[in-house]
């Protein structure tokens, strides 16, 4: 006869009730969890898909998704040159915000040269952009559909294509463009503008700038040695696929990690305290039938498993409600919510491990009841 | 403890047989200025068969020697022996007092005291489950007892469904499951209306003499005492005649 099981049934209700409470709680911890994870997929997605080897940036920085990188367009042709390398392709990133009806999308915008590396990965509908001009291919989080008309700087881009998990570190969908349009998006000015600075005798400024170049090495050759090959051309650095997955993780997101780890640390000790408190509330409820239980013969252990087994139940039921909340609106939630196996496992054995601490304040007055107390009318 | 029949013929004790024994029992709380003396000196017997009444003043001592039977309260000195075992003598003589309390004690209190959570059935099988007793087993012998009690037909209710009376007997059933030669209640007919009372404490009566039982009840209620075999009166933590 399991005594907590039927305490429960007895009230049903009120138990649903604060599980659903504690599964807000148990939620938000399972939601940190998931955006961590998924900050740091978010963070190697873009590196990732574009499938490059090495990354050629501007000399001294760590271009270029942590620090700014402004190197030459011609930059592309001598590396393409080395030995070792099998293509190579300009790319430039920038953030800009698309009107898009009343709303206003922000997105990062990818130039990349057809046919060369840095194309998009993960296409899922359309096409590749077959024009120099004027297509763009966007993520499907962005929320445009094919065909769709977007009006960037002086020019309208058609959407040809839609691309799944292009996001960047900070959520942002990615739009991949052509590196001829980036250019001339970040470069262009207004007529007026132009004018201005025609009038004030302003020299032409070269356009022909990226961001990075980056490229892929031939099976048979060793890409730290590529990579020192361009470091001897002191105005540029090289980065390894590797490093730059390095970068992203340990310095970028660092700090949000931290922040995150913060925050779940803090909630589950709220939990705990949320969990001790119902535990002592429902243990001073049931003090005569404690002792009642006590005084009919009932060993301790009963009685323990009684209030042991009703905190766990509440751990249990309310990370099996939070979590089940969490994975059906992960998808609406302005973040990427990655929910990994592993982390669930850890965090419903922290559940539990809270629980058993959390009942042990309930634990201890049950004990001291005294038998006596089931006699006083 | 495991049989599940409702065989309330005599036991092989001897009818005579003091089922309850108290030599010498004191029991104080605090010290100095601030000690009470709630029992002093007290001494008596309970015979198996009969029904003793615990009368006395509020402050008389009437709880404390029932806890003290009970093995709840542990006297400061004296000699207390529970069907035919001595269990305390200057100390007590047996650890587990809870499994003493499950095997030889049957408890009925002021307010029914059952478990809330629990249907009528499950309340009584509950003592029959501590004691280890098998699943379908002690369910039978709940229902078995229920009816005997006649609130066989609430067996399935939950005790806020219950009258006054029929949660009383239902208690009753659960003081009896594991056949205890000593059944201690506490006021338990003070919740109950004259009739009702009556009724309850027939039943002891009737209980005791069948099932051979010590019925020890703490009252304060006039009507019953011509219902007890023995009235024993208290006053200041003595025995008063």
């Amino acid at each position: 006869m399991n005594l907590a099981f039927r305490d429960i049934r007895h009230k049903l209700g009120r138990f649903i009730l604060t599980c659903l409470g504690l599964s807000l709680l148990l939620g938000v911890v399972v939601t940190m969890a998931g955006i961590y994870r998924g900050q740091t997929a978010d963070a190697l997605a873009l590196s990732r898909a574009i499938q490059a080897d090495i990354w050629v940036v501007q000399g001294d920085t760590n271009g270029p998704f942590a620090e700014a990188s402004r190197i030459p367009g011609d930059t592309r042709e001598m590396v393409a040159r080395m030995g070792g390398v099998t293509a190579a392709g300009s790319l430039t990133f920038q953030t800009v915000q698309v009107k898009q009806g009343s709303r206003r999308l922000r997105v990062q915008i990818i130039g990349f040269e057809p046919g060369r590396p840095g194309e998009p990965a993960n296409l899922i509908a359309g096409r590749d952009i077959h024009r120099s001009h004027f297509e763009v291919i966007a993520d499907r989080q962005a929320g445009v559909g094919l065909g769709e008309k977007l009006t960037m700087g002086r020019n309208v881009y058609t959407v040809v294509g839609l691309t799944e998990g292009n996001v960047t570190l900070s959520g942002d969908s990615v739009l991949y463009m052509t590196l001829l349009d980036a250019q001339q998006l970040q470069f262009d000015v207004t007529p007026a503008e132009g004018r201005r600075e025609v009038s004030r005798g302003a020299l032409r400024v070269n356009t022909n700038i990226v961001n990075a170049v980056v490229a892929r090495v031939s099976a048979g050759f060793d890409v730290q040695e590529v990579a020192e090959t361009v470091r001897r051309w002191k105005h540029l650095s090289v980065l390894t696929e590797a490093q730059q997955a390095e970068i992203l993780t340990r310095t970028v997101i660092e700090r949000a990690s931290r922040q995150l780890g913060l925050f779940m640390s803090v909630l589950t000790l709220v939990s705990a305290v949320i969990i001790a408190l119902i535990v002592y509330t429902l243990t001073m409820e049931k003090l005569k039938e404690i002792a009642t239980l006590k005084l009919i013969g009932a060993p301790d252990r009963t009685i323990i498993g009684l209030i042991v087994q009703q905190a766990l139940m509440m751990g249990v039921v309310g990370f099996g409600f939070g979590t089940t909340l969490v994975a059906l609106a992960k998808d609406r939630f302005p973040r990427r919510i990655v929910m990994e196996s592993g982390d669930l496992v850890g965090l419903f054995i922290v559940v539990v491990c809270v629980c058993i601490l959390a009942s042990a304040v309930g634990v201890r007055i049950a004990v001291r009841v005294d038998p006596a107390k089931a006699l006083v009318g | 403890m495991s049989t599940v029949d409702v065989d309330m013929s005599p036991q092989p004790t001897a009818p005579a047989a003091a089922l309850v024994e108290i030599r010498g029992v004191s029991k104080h709380f605090g010290e100095g200025e601030a000690r009470v003396d709630a029992l002093r000196d007290v001494a008596f017997r309970v015979r198996a068969g009969e029904v003793v009444g615990l009368l006395g003043p509020s402050g008389s001592g009437k709880s404390t020697l029932l806890n003290v039977i009970g093995c709840i309260v542990e006297p400061n000195e004296g000699y207390v022996a529970l069907d035919g075992e001595v269990v305390y003598d200057h100390r007590w003589l047996r650890k587990d007092l809870r499994h003493l309390r499950l095997e030889k004690i049957g408890f009925i209190f002021q307010t029914h005291n059952l478990l809330p959570f629990l249907n009528c059935i499950d309340n009584v099988a509950l003592v029959l489950h501590l004691a280890r007793v098998p699943r379908s087993e002690a369910r039978q012998r709940a229902v078995e007892l229920l009816e005997y009690l006649q609130v066989g037909h609430r067996k399935n209710a939950m005790p806020a469904q219950l009258s006054g009376g029929e949660a009383q007997r239902v208690a009753i059933a659960r003081a009896l499951a594991n056949r205890p030669r000593i059944i201690l209640a506490d006021e338990p007919t003070a919740a109950l209306d004259s009739e009702r009372a009556g009724i309850v404490m027939d039943l002891l009566h009737k209980l005791a003499v069948e099932q051979q039982a010590a019925i020890i009840a703490v009252t304060h209620d006039e009507k019953i005492l011509g219902r007890l075999d023995r009235v024993v009166r208290l006053r200041d933590g003595k025995i008063s005649l």
